[in-house]
C-alpha cells in the first residue's frame, strides 16, 4: 500500500525519540498493592461495590453504574480490599478509588470464561462488560463508540496504530507481538457489526509493523493497511479519519456522523480476547521512558500499579526527575506524585530531568503565523490565546475555541512559546460557564 | 526527614514534581533565532551597499542599529517592562531602516530616525507583535517629512567604492548628486524636468544588469536587487517567511506597470525595470513580510501582497512621486486587522462556528 496522499492541514515534525522500539514487552508482575480509581473513562463515574476487607479476584467487578455512557471497572489482581476512599488520580485531584493488597496468586474470578452472544445487542453488552474504553486518549466507552446514534451508520472501522507522540512505542510493540489478535478482533467487529471496511493506520516510521500487518491481512481485501506520514498529530481521531478515508468530522460531531469508528490496536485485540477468554481490561502495555529513567522499557502492567513501582521496575531514575508524565510529551498529563496508578488509558510513563522539563519562558507573540500554519484544525491559535487571556467570550467564539483538540502542535513551533493549549482550555471553560449561565437564566425567565 | 524510597532508585517519597500544562516539549525555535535569521538574510544587501556606496554605509547601519537597540532598551525600562533587546527585533528594525536610507544621510538623523522607529513605531503600542505599522518604515517616513532634502540626496554608485577613501570631515558625504532609476524613468516618460544639476548625459537609463547586480543610485539597500533576492531566498528556505507576500507583491506590481506603464499603449510598460528598482525587492521580501504588520493566513498574505503591489504601481504611475513602496506597505499595514478579520479560515471539517 502506498503512502496516504492526504495531507493534514497542519501538523509538526516532532522528534521521535522512540528509544524503546526494540524493547520487547516485559511482564512486570504484580505490585504489593494496586489503586484502582472509579473514574477511568468519559461519562458517569462508577460506584464501588466492594468494601474494605473483601477478598477480590482477577476480573471481578469492583465498580459499575447503571448509566449507559460508562464502563465497569474490574479488579486487576487477586487480594484483599485494603481501603475504599479518595485517592490521587492521574487526571488530577482525587477520586474514589479501591486500594487492594495483592496476594500475588492472580486467581481469576468465576466470571472469567469464554463469552457467547446471540446478536449485535448481546455483543455490545459484552463490549461494555469487558470494561473497554478508548485506550488512546480520552477514554470514551467502547460500546458507545460501536453503537452509532439513530440515523448514523458505521461503514468503516479505523484502527489506530499511528502512535504519533514522541517516546511512546507501546502500540508498536503491541502490533509486533499481537498482530494475530488484532486481526481477529477486526474480523470479529466486521462480521458482528456488519462493517464492510477496515483501515489500519500506522505511521511510516514503523515499517516493521506495517509490513507485518500487511502480511497478516494479505488475504483480506476488506482490511487495508494505510501508511501515514509521520507527522504529529496524525493519530488524533479526526486527523486519522481524514488520512484514512478523506472524510472530515464536522465541528461538534462524532466520528459516527461520518460513518467511522476509531479504535486503538489494543482495543480491537481486547474485544477478541474477551470473547475468547472472558478476561476484561485489567492490564496495559506502558512505555516507560524519558531521560531520567535508568532502563527505558515496554512493560505489561496490571491496572492500578502505582507509577513508583513502574519506575522502580525499570531500575529507578538516573537523577532526580523534575517532571513525571502520564502519556506522551505532547498531550500527556504532568504528575506531581509517583503515587498515581496506571489506568485504562495510560500508554506511557515518562520521567525527565531538569534539562528536559524546564518550560521555555513565554515571551510576546510576534504574529509570525507559525501556529496558524501548524494547526491541524485550521484555527487561529494566536487569537484564541489573546482572547482567552482577555476573557473575551465573543472573540473566543469567533475563533472556534471549542474545536481546538488541544494537541499542542501550535505551541511546539511557537517562537514565543505562548501557552496556547492552556488558554484554549481556559477559553472553553469560559464559554461553557457562559452557556450554563445562559441556560439557567433562560429557565428562570421562562 | 524525607522518607527514602527503594534503595538505589533515586526515589524519595516526599517529592513534588513540576506540573505544567501540555505540551511538555517544544522546538528550539525562538524569537531571537527568527530575528537572527533576518539579520543574516540582510548581510548581502549591507555588503552590496558598502561595495557601491562606500564604507560609510556600514557606519550608517551600525549607528541606526545601535539607536534602535538603545531606544528599545530605554523605552522598556521607562515602561517598567522586561528588557527585550535580546530578541534582536530592534536590531532588525535598525538594519532595515538603514537600508532604506540614502548613503549620504547625516548620522545624527539616522539616530533620531532609529529612535523614532522604535518608540513611535513599536513600543508605544506595547512592543513586539502589538504595533500595526512597520517600525522601520515609520522611522523612514518621520525622517522624510523632517529632512526631505537629506533623505532624497542620492550619491552615485561606484563599483568598489568600499575601498575608496572614507570621506573626511563633516557628517554627510559631499556627494555628487545622482538620480534614482525611477526618477530617471519618470522624467523620461513624462518628459518632465529632472532635478537641477543633472545633465542630459546622465539621463540614460541604467541597464537591467546594473539594476539587478547593483550600481544604481538609491537607498543603501536598494542598489542591488540580487543581494536582496539572495536574502529573501534565505528567508524562504529557513521558513521565516512564506512566498505569498513577495510573490503577490512583485507579481501585481509587475503586471500593472506592464499594462499601464507605457505612454498611451496598453502593455507597453517595462515591468522588469519597475520591479528591479525603487527598493521593490527590499519591500516585498523584508518590509511587507514583517510579522507584526502582515496578515496571519495564506489568503490574507496574498491579499496583503496584492494590495501593496497595486498601490505601488498606482503611486509610481499616477502620482508625481516615483517611489511608492514604503507608502503602499504602510497603507496596507493599516488594513491588516481588517484582512485578518475577513480571512478567518474555515475550521477543519466545518462551516459555521461552534455553538
Ligand atoms: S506561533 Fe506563537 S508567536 Fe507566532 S503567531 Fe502563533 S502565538 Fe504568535
Ligand atoms: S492545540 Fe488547538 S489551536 Fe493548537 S494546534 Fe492543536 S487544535 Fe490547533
Amino acid at each position: 500500500m502506498g503512502l496516504t496522499m492526504r495531507k493534514l492541514a497542519g501538523g509538526a515534525r516532532v522528534p521521535h525519540r522512540k528509544w524503546t522500539s526494540e524493547a520487547a514487552i516485559v511482564k512486570m508482575g504484580v505490585p504489593a498493592r494496586v489503586i484502582i480509581p472509579m473514574v477511568q473513562h468519559i461519562g458517569a463515574p462508577c460506584e464501588p461495590i466492594v468494601k474494605k476487607g473483601d477478598t477480590v479476584l482477577v476480573g471481578q467487578i469492583l465498580g459499575d453504574t447503571g448509566q449507559y455512557v460508562s464502563a465497569p471497572i474490574h479488579s486487576s489482581v487477586s487480594g484483599t480490599v485494603a481501603n475504599v476512599g479518595q485517592m490521587l488520580y492521574p487526571g488530577g485531584g482525587r477520586v474514589t478509588s479501591v486500594e487492594i493488597a495483592t496476594d500475588g496468586l492472580q486467581r481469576p474470578h468465576e466470571s472469567v470464561r469464554p463469552q457467547t452472544y446471540a446478536d449485535k445487542k448481546d455483543f455490545l453488552g459484552l463490549v461494555r462488560a469487558s470494561g473497554l474504553v478508548g485506550l488512546g486518549g480520552a477514554g470514551f466507552p467502547g460500546h458507545v463508540k460501536l453503537n452509532p446514534p439513530p440515523g448514523a451508520s458505521i461503514d468503516c472501522l479505523i484502527v489506530n496504530g499511528a502512535e504519533c507522540e514522541p517516546y511512546i512505542t507501546s502500540d508498536y510493540r503491541f502490533i509486533l507481538e499481537n498482530a494475530r489478535s488484532i486481526v481477529s478482533g477486526i474480523k470479529l467487529l466486521q462480521s458482528v457489526l456488519g462493517i464492510p471496511k477496515t483501515y489500519v493506520g500506522i505511521e511510516d516510521n514503523k515499517p516493521a509493523a506495517i509490513k507485518l500487518m500487511e502480511e497478516m491481512t494479505a488475504d483480506d481485501r476488506n482490511i487495508e493497511i494505510v501508511t501515514l506520514r509521520s507527522l504529529y498529530p496524525q493519530g488524533a481521531e479526526k486527523m486519522l479519519i481524514y488520512s484514512c478515508t478523506g472524510r472530515r468530522v464536522p465541528p461538534g460531531k462524532l466520528p459516527a456522523d461520518v460513518g467511522a469508528v476509531v479504535m486503538n490496536v489494543n482495543s480491537v485485540s481486547l474485544i477478541a480476547e474477551f470473547m475468547e477468554t472472558g478476561m476484561p481490561l485489567v492490564k496495559k502495555i506502558v512505555t516507560v521512558s524519558g531521560n531520567a529513567v535508568k532502563k527505558p522499557m515496554n512493560l505489561e502492567v496490571v491496572i492500578g500499579t502505582p507509577l513508583r513501582d513502574v519506575f522502580a521496575f525499570c531500575g529507578g531514575f538516573t537523577t532526580t526527575p523534575e517532571k513525571i508524565l502520564m502519556g506522551g510529551p505532547m498531550m500527556g498529563i504532568a504528575q506531581f506524585s509517583l503515587d498515581v496508578p496506571v489506568i485504562k488509558n495510560t500508554n506511557a510513563a515518562l520521567a525527565f530531568d531538569v534539562k528536559d522539563a524546564k518550560p521555555a519562558p513565554e515571551t510576546g507573540c510576534i504574529r509570525c503565523g507559525k501556529c496558524v500554519d501548524n494547526c491541524p484544525m485550521q484555527l487561529l491559535p494566536l487569537f484564541i490565546n489573546s482572547a482567552a487571556v482577555k476573557g473575551d467570550a465573543e472573540r473566543l467564539k469567533r475563533f472556534h475555541v471549542m474545536d481546538c483538540i488541544e494537541c499542542g502542535t501550535c505551541v511546539y513551533n511557537c517562537p514565543a512559546k505562548r501557552r496556547i493549549v492552556q488558554s484554549a482550555r481556559l477559553g472553553k471553560d469560559i464559554l461553557r460557564n457562559l452557556a450554563a449561565a445562559e441556560k439557567k437564566g433562560g429557565r428562570a425567565n421562562a | 526527614m524525607p522518607d527514602s524510597g527503594p534503595a538505589g532508585t533515586g526515589m524519595a517519597f516526599d517529592e513534588k514534581y513540576t506540573v505544567t500544562a501540555s505540551p511538555h516539549i517544544a522546538s528550539d525555535i525562538t524569537t531571537g533565532r527568527v530575528m537572527r535569521d533576518v539579520l543574516i538574510a540582510l548581510i548581502p544587501a549591507v555588503l552590496a551597499g558598502a561595495w557601491f556606496f562606500g564604507a560609510r554605509t556600514l557606519l550608517v547601519c551600525a549607528v541606526t542599529v545601535a539607536a534602535c537597540v538603545a531606544a528599545e532598551f530605554f523605552s522598556r525600562k521607562i515602561m517598567r517592562r522586561e528588557n527585550t533587546t535580546g530578541d534582536l527585533s530592534a536590531a532588525v528594525t535598525g538594519l532595515l531602516l538603514a537600508l532604506n536610507l540614502p548613503p549620504s544621510i547625516e548620522l545624527w538623523m539616522a539616530v533620531v530616525g532609529g529612535a523614532a522607529a522604535i518608540v513611535i513605531g513599536k513600543q508605544i503600542f506595547g512592543g513586539i507583535g502589538q504595533n500595526f505599522m512597520n517600525p522601520a518604515l515609520v522611522g523612514r517616513v518621520v525622517m522624510l517629512t523632517s529632512w526631505g532634502a537629506s533623505m532624497t540626496r542620492w550619491s552615485p554608485a561606484v563599483s568598489g567604492a568600499l575601498f575608496g577613501a572614507m570621506p573626511t570631515g563633516g557628517g554627510a558625504v559631499d556627494a555628487v548628486s545622482a538620480a534614482t532609476p525611477l526618477a530617471l524613468a519618470k522624467a523620461l516618460f513624462t518628459g518632465g524636468g529632472l532635478t537641477e544639476g543633472l545633465s542630459q548625459a546622465t539621463l540614460a537609463l541604467p541597464s537591467y544588469s546594473a539594476l539587478f547586480l547593483g550600481g544604481v543610485a538609491g537607498c543603501i539597500g536598494e542598489t542591488s536587487a540580487l543581494a536582496v533576492l539572495l536574502g529573501g531566498l534565505y528567508l524562504l528556505c529557513r521558513r521565516v517567511i512564506t512566498w505569498h507576500i513577495p510573490a503577490a507583491f512583485l507579481g501585481s506590481a509587475a503586471l500593472l506597470t506592464w499594462a499601464f506603464g507605457g505612454r498611451g499603449t496598453l502593455f507597453g510598460g517595462d515591468p522588469l525595470y519597475q520591479i528591479l528598482s525603487g527598493g521593490l525587492f527590499l519591500g516585498a521580501f523584508f518590509m511587507a513580510t514583517d510579522y507584526s504588520t502582515s496578515p496571519m493566513t495564506k489568503k490574507g498574505k496574498l491579499i496583503m501582497g496584492l494590495g501593496c503591489g497595486v498601490l505601488t504601481a498606482v503611486i509610481r504611475l499616477f502620482t508625481t512621486s516615483p517611489e511608492g513602496v514604503s507608502y503602499s506597505i504602510l497603507i496596507m499595514n493599516v488594513v491588516v486587522p481588517l484582512i485578518d478579520r475577513y480571512t478567518i479560515p474555515t475550521v477543519f471539517g466545518g462551516g459555521k462556528p461552534h455553538e
